[in-house]
């Protein structure tokens, strides 16, 4: 089946079985390895993209489900303003192994912008005012990105660093 | 030239000479660029053309094996081949095998075994075939349930534990229940072969490449020098990757039969089946001390399990022979021999639910003699190795724990249990010491100089331990180079032989062995100055001897040097008790609704000789601490009891912490060097920080509302049964 | 995954006429492509839906009335959920990850499948993934499976916590069927037990799509959410609890309780409800409501903690939602 792809603001045109996942469709018939297969299931989230702005696990998308769509991995994060959270997750050794850090990155710009529109999550205390980056807010909204060699502390201090400076909020205890 | 050295004696600490100041510096990952970025390579990566993908067919149930369906499968569209080679493995090869485990496809030793390989020109249709595949098993299973074995192996005794038991004023006798537990790195095993007339490469998600090349050559006949293995980057190892597993084996196989590339990624429900687990434990300890708590008995009897044939027996008790002080001793495991997934090293073997068990225990003396857990502790710290009598290299556990308790604020802290109450809440402390043997192993590495810089060169691997970092820091402080100009090359089998990473040894290991390249260096660039190497300062990329400053490029003549550096343990491992020591503290919160545990914050206080990376080191202490978070509160594989298949396999109901069971951790690092542990007196800080962190979490619990929960995980059904 | 046939659906019609046997609709696909990949599920022929503009919601009188395409997500968001109907929120933001929230529908989410292990596991028999080949539960490994809602055939649990919110609103499903003609059935019922056909889990008949969900206007101000889990989050309940209540005057005029992580369905016992109605508040009542609601359960080992966890759990919701 043939469809197009926008990705990282370039346009890709395939013809795929449609079985393919949009993970697949990255991995293997773009050479876009970036984007990270933990467990292929969605239960991990090493395989997180934006897509349309919102981030999801390509391993549970069909990709000719997303014909059309606009989609950001890990390879066109510096093009779009995400440098700054790279550096900070090298700063604050947010990753050891690595395999899990592109689902980081990614997730966190999706996470950043649902807090922004006032998305609430399951530790708000209400669900009303509209929510600040505390360090239980971005762990409890990280949660879906498991990192096995658990480099957490780093992840939501590098997460706070970027999101806190954009936002003008704070995180009480990061490392 | 190559400087050799084995480890027979203490070695002298050098590093003070050394100006560039890098050891010792929290330095940023160099690989972290390419991390950040989707550009590090993994091993399902950057695949060469015209690469065909296999999946593995997994055997239901033990028994003997047939794949009755076959030419079906190899007649669906897109399928190249289904594979039953003999040379396939059925087990993960152990930790240094060196040679193949266990090989031939027609029987399955484990429910998930595999049983063959479906090659096909897509991803897709290999795994629609090899799902669609019909496995018949036929004859015994033979035994599941560990505890219906007879077991092989007898505790060793000294003294006379019974009477201790009888005589003493305070006796501890319980047992603790561990499940299997996963190593669930992030990165599935995965391999991607291809074939150059007769040497084949493969790039597999490995640890250990010397010894996995030797387990691959071995498994498919040829000599070693017809492998070439590549791992640069590896999304975490644990133990997981020591050897040679069956994905890398089928997938050289095919791509041989095929003359093609095949790329093989074990799915996530294979990983949890045919990677090594953890194997459980039955842990009878006992404790027996006077008045003043002094312990005049300890047991600690362990029951495991493994398949037939395997000679990984979890070393449960491995550091209770030499933790506590005591002269009446029963110490050591009991093997049941069962058709379970084969179990096998998982980061920090034994000790990480051996320490963690038996720091439990003190836990419970410590309630019974109404000691502080600290104390009672500091009591019992032997004066050399209880059983052998040999002296330690250096011993900091009473720093770790006294240095931890200040900065964690133990002081003052009300013993009794129930106390502190936040709405449904229990809030409650905990301590447990951390106690990790330490090795070295043996390890080559090369270092070439040249106009750019310097270039680092070895087999070893980078699981996420921070190896590009560490070895970067040894190369520029000992020739004088800031960071930017030393580039380290590593997993490729091309290159000379580290250590691998494993055991807590790589950066031990392989770091000494970058050193003494480095000094090979030193001598040669002292040499063309006329200089002794000990008058030479390098620093900034210049040469100064006396009032003398020359660039080192001056050095180079337009041409290059280069280092070699050998290092292997001696004596120092026999003569000495060498281990890692340190301390665990936790505050948690349990629902006395729900019996839900969350840990509020946690401390670590580790003493592991010189610390190269306070960066990458803390964030491996995050990793240890955090995985007693699991094994205290969350991990546990279920077997089922009929025929031993894994029901948990997925990550959805294995349950990994994730961010949110995390709280703020704390790392302090006591000062310490270790003059026995090579001239680098660094020691192993990848598994230490496991080591007893769970006890931390579990004793909390008991602190906070009165529940010794003593099988784990501590789930909230576990808690629940316990609370009034 | 087997191969099947894509087709994309432009509208209703569209998406009711391609419909044949062995065909399934996709929306977020977050528990379908899971378990066409596991072949649990082999659909000859998936129909995207996705793309049927069913993705607003509207209010409707004093109620609303939900797209069945309206993400987990953008339900959990909106104002007017958060504000009047709180439990709904708390229990969409209390599954699942961020990821999975935005993808999974509210029509696709009621359709969510069980988590047993044995139903995910091909190499053995379950009756609901293959009628007729038996229960491995039984006499396996249980822990997120049934206790109320079982039958001999089978023990799988319902795996929802916004269904069980739902559940505890009085929601009303509307679907079209095959033929195009329009049905609303209440939440209660539109689940179905086991009972020996464990493979039919709803009511809709073949070829029914399910457009929105109907909600209306809260009976009761007092909303609590709250489940129990093995980790602190994503994870699926242990036992979890909807409470809607309304007290007048100390005593309890409106109760809705419903319940995730216990039945083969998403539990509500209207015995439970009535005997709080009427009320004061009190534990003596809050534990007459456990034993009323907990009587029928067939605890088994493996299971027999969640009887006493709900106890605990219910008590304290239904102390915090009267006070």
């Amino acid at each position: 089946m043939l469809i197009t792809l926008d990705i990282n603001r370039a346009r890709h045109s395939l013809d795929l079985d449609p079985r393919v996942t949009l993970l697949d469709a990255l991995r293997h018939h773009l050479g876009l390895t970036g984007t990270k297969k933990g467990c292929d299931h969605g239960q991990c989230g090493a395989c997180t993209v934006l897509v349309n702005g919102r981030r999801i696990n390509a391993c549970l998308a069909l990709a000719v489900m997303h014909d059309g769509d606009q989609i950001i991995t890990v390879e066109g994060l510096e093009e779009t303003g995400a440098s700054a959270l790279q550096k900070a997750f090298i700063a604050h050794d947010g990753f050891q192994c690595g395999y899990c850090t592109p689902g980081q990155l990614c997730s966190a710009l999706g996470m950043l912008e649902e807090v922004r529109q006032g998305w609430p999550s399951h530790v708000s205390p209400s669900l009303e005012p509209h929510p600040v980056l505390t360090r239980a807010e971005i762990a409890e909204r990280m949660s879906g990105n498991l990192c096995r060699c658990a480099c957490y502390p780093g992840i939501n201090a590098a997460i706070s660093e970027f999101g806190g400076a954009a936002e003008g909020t704070t995180s009480e205890d990061a490392a | 030239m190559t400087i050799t050295l084995t480890t027979d004696g203490p070695a002298e600490d050098r590093m003070p000479e050394m100006k560039q100041g890098l050891v010792g510096v929290a330095t940023p990952r160099p690989d972290g660029p390419l991390k950040v970025t989707g550009r590090a390579v993994y091993a399902a990566e950057d695949l060469p053309e015209d690469c065909a993908f296999g999946v593995l067919v997994r055997a239901p149930a033990p028994g003997t094996i047939t794949l009755a369906n076959a030419d079906e499968l190899a007649a669906f569209d897109g399928v190249l081949s289904v594979l039953q080679d003999p040379a396939m493995i059925r087990r993960t090869a152990q930790g240094g095998a060196g040679k193949a485990p266990r090989q031939g496809p027609g029987t399955a030793d484990f429910a998930g075994q595999a049983i063959a390989l479906i090659v096909a020109e897509s991803f897709e249709a290999a795994r629609h075939a090899a799902r669609t595949a019909r496995v018949i098993v036929t004859g015994d299973p033979g035994l599941i349930d560990p505890a219906a074995a007879n077991p092989e192996g007898e505790p060793k005794a000294q003294g006379d534990l019974d009477s201790a038991m009888r005589e003493a004023e305070h006796t501890v006798d319980v047992t603790y229940r561990t499940p299997s537990m996963a190593s669930a790195a992030m990165e599935p095993h995965a391999a991607v072969a291809w074939w150059q007339g007769e040497n084949v490469t493969v790039r597999s998600s490995l640890q250990m490449l010397k010894d996995n090349r030797a387990e691959l050559a071995d498994c498919l006949g040829i000599p070693q020098d017809r492998v070439r293995l590549l791992a640069p980057f590896v999304g975490g190892g644990f133990g997981s990757k020591l050897g040679i597993a069956p994905e890398a084996v089928a997938a050289a196989l095919a791509a041989r039969r095929l003359g093609r590339p095949v790329c093989v990624v074990q799915e996530r429900r294979q990983v949890f089946e045919l990677v090594n687990r953890r194997s459980e434990s039955h842990q009878r300890i006992r404790l027996a001390a006077d008045a003043g708590g002094r312990l005049l008995g300890l047991g600690h009897e362990a029951l495991v399990s493994n398949l037939p044939g395997e000679d990984h027996i979890e070393p449960v008790t491995q550091a209770s022979r030499f933790a506590y002080a005591a002269p009446h001793r029963v110490v050591g495991e009991r093997v049941a021999r069962v058709s379970l997934p084969t179990a096998g090293s998982v980061r920090a073997p034994g000790e990480a639910i051996g320490v963690t068990a038996f720091e439990c225990a003190m836990d419970e003396l410590a309630s019974a003699t109404g000691i502080d857990p600290i104390t009672l502790r500091l009591r019992n710290i032997p004066d050399r190795h209880p059983q052998n009598g040999k002296p330690f290299s250096s011993h900091r556990l009473e720093q770790a724990l006294t240095e931890g308790a200040e900065r964690f604020g133990w002081a003052g802290r009300n013993p009794a249990p129930r106390q502190r109450r936040e709405g449904e809440w229990w809030i409650g402390t905990g301590v447990a010491a951390a106690f990790r043997v330490n090795t070295l192993t043996e390890a080559e590495a090369r270092i070439t100089l040249t106009s750019e810089g310097a270039l680092v060169e070895t087999d070893m691997t980078d699981i996420g331990t921070g190896t590009y970092a560490i070895l970067t820091q040894i190369a520029g402080e000992a020739l004088g180079l800031p960071v930017d100009l030393v580039t380290v090359r590593l997993g490729d089998t091309d290159l000379p032989p580290g250590s691998g990473s494993g055991g807590s040894f790589g950066a031990a290991t392989t770091g000494n062995a970058v050193w003494l390249a480095a000094l090979d260096l030193r001598q040669q660039l002292a040499s063309r100055l006329g200089c002794e190497e000990g008058d030479l300062s390098l620093q900034d990329g210049e040469a100064r001897v006396a009032n003398m400053r020359r660039p080192l490029v001056a050095l180079l003549n337009e041409g290059s040097l280069t280092g070699h550096g050998h290092i292997r343990g001696g004596e120092a491992l026999k003569q000495v008790r060498q281990a890692t020591y340190g301390a665990h503290f936790a505050e948690v919160a349990v629902s006395d609704v729900t019996g839900e545990v969350r840990v509020r914050r946690m401390l670590g206080s580790f003493a592991a000789g010189r610390i190269l990376n306070p960066l990458t080191a803390r964030s491996q202490c995050h990793g240890g601490m955090t995985w007693g978070i699991g094994m205290a509160l969350t991990e546990g594989m279920v077997l089922d009891r009929r025929d031993g298949h894994v029901v948990n396999r997925d990550l959805a109901e294995y349950h990994v912490p994730v961010n949110a069971d995390v709280p703020p951790l704390t790392v302090h690092f006591v000062d310490e060097r270790d003059p026995w542990a090579g001239p680098l007196m660094v020691k192993g800080i990848g598994e230490l920080a496991i080591c007893g962190a769970g006890a931390a979490v579990l004793n909390a619990i008991h602190h906070a509302c009165g529940v010794r929960v003593r099988e784990w995980p501590a789930t909230p059904d576990r808690v629940l049964v316990g609370l009034a | 995954m087997k191969p099947f046939d894509y087709y994309r659906a432009a509208d209703l019609t569209e998406a009711a006429a391609t419909h044949q046997p062995g065909s399934v609709f996709i929306a977020g696909g977050t528990n379908l492509v899971d378990l066409m990949k596991l072949q649990v599920m082999t659909p000859d022929r998936v129909i995207d839906i996705a793309r049927l503009g069913l993705d607003r919601i509207e209010d409707d009188g004093d109620g609303l009335r939900i797209g069945a395409l309206v993400s987990n997500s953008d339900l959990a968001a909106d104002p007017r959920v958060r504000k009047r109907w709180p439990v709904l929120s708390r229990a969409l933001l209390a599954g699942a990850s961020g990821q999975l929230r935005n993808k999974a529908t509210t029509g696709g989410n009621l359709l969510q499948r069980t988590r047993c292990p044995y139903f995910q596991d091909l190499a053995t028999p379950c009756n609901k993934r293959t009628p007729g080949s038996g229960c491995a539960a039984m006499g396996g490994e249980l822990r997120n499976h049934a206790v109320l809602g079982t039958s001999a055939h089978c023990l799988a649990l319902n795996p929802g916590d916004m269904a069980v919110a739902l559940r505890a609103l009085d929601a009303v499903v509307e679907f079209r069927d095959a033929q195009g003609i329009a049905h609303a059935h209440p939440i209660a019922g539109f689940h179905l037990p086991p009972g020996t056909t464990p493979d039919v889990e709803t009511v809709l008949p073949p070829g029914a799509l399910i457009t929105s969900v109907a909600l209306p206007a809260p009976k009761g101000d007092r909303q609590i959410y709250r489940k129990v889990r093995d980790r602190a989050s994503y994870a699926f309940a242990l036992v979890s609890v909807a409470a809607v209540l309304r007290l007048e005057r100390g005593r309890i005029v409106h109760a809705a309780l419903a319940f995730g992580g216990l039945g083969t369905v998403p539990w509500r016992d209207p015995a439970v409800d009535a005997l709080l109605t009427g009320e004061a508040p009190s534990m003596v009542l809050f534990d007459k409501a456990a034993d009323l609601l907990l009587h029928p359960a067939q605890p088994r080992e493996g299971t027999a903690f969640k009887l006493p966890l709900t106890r605990r759990l219910l008590r304290a919701v239904l102390e915090e939602a009267t006070q």
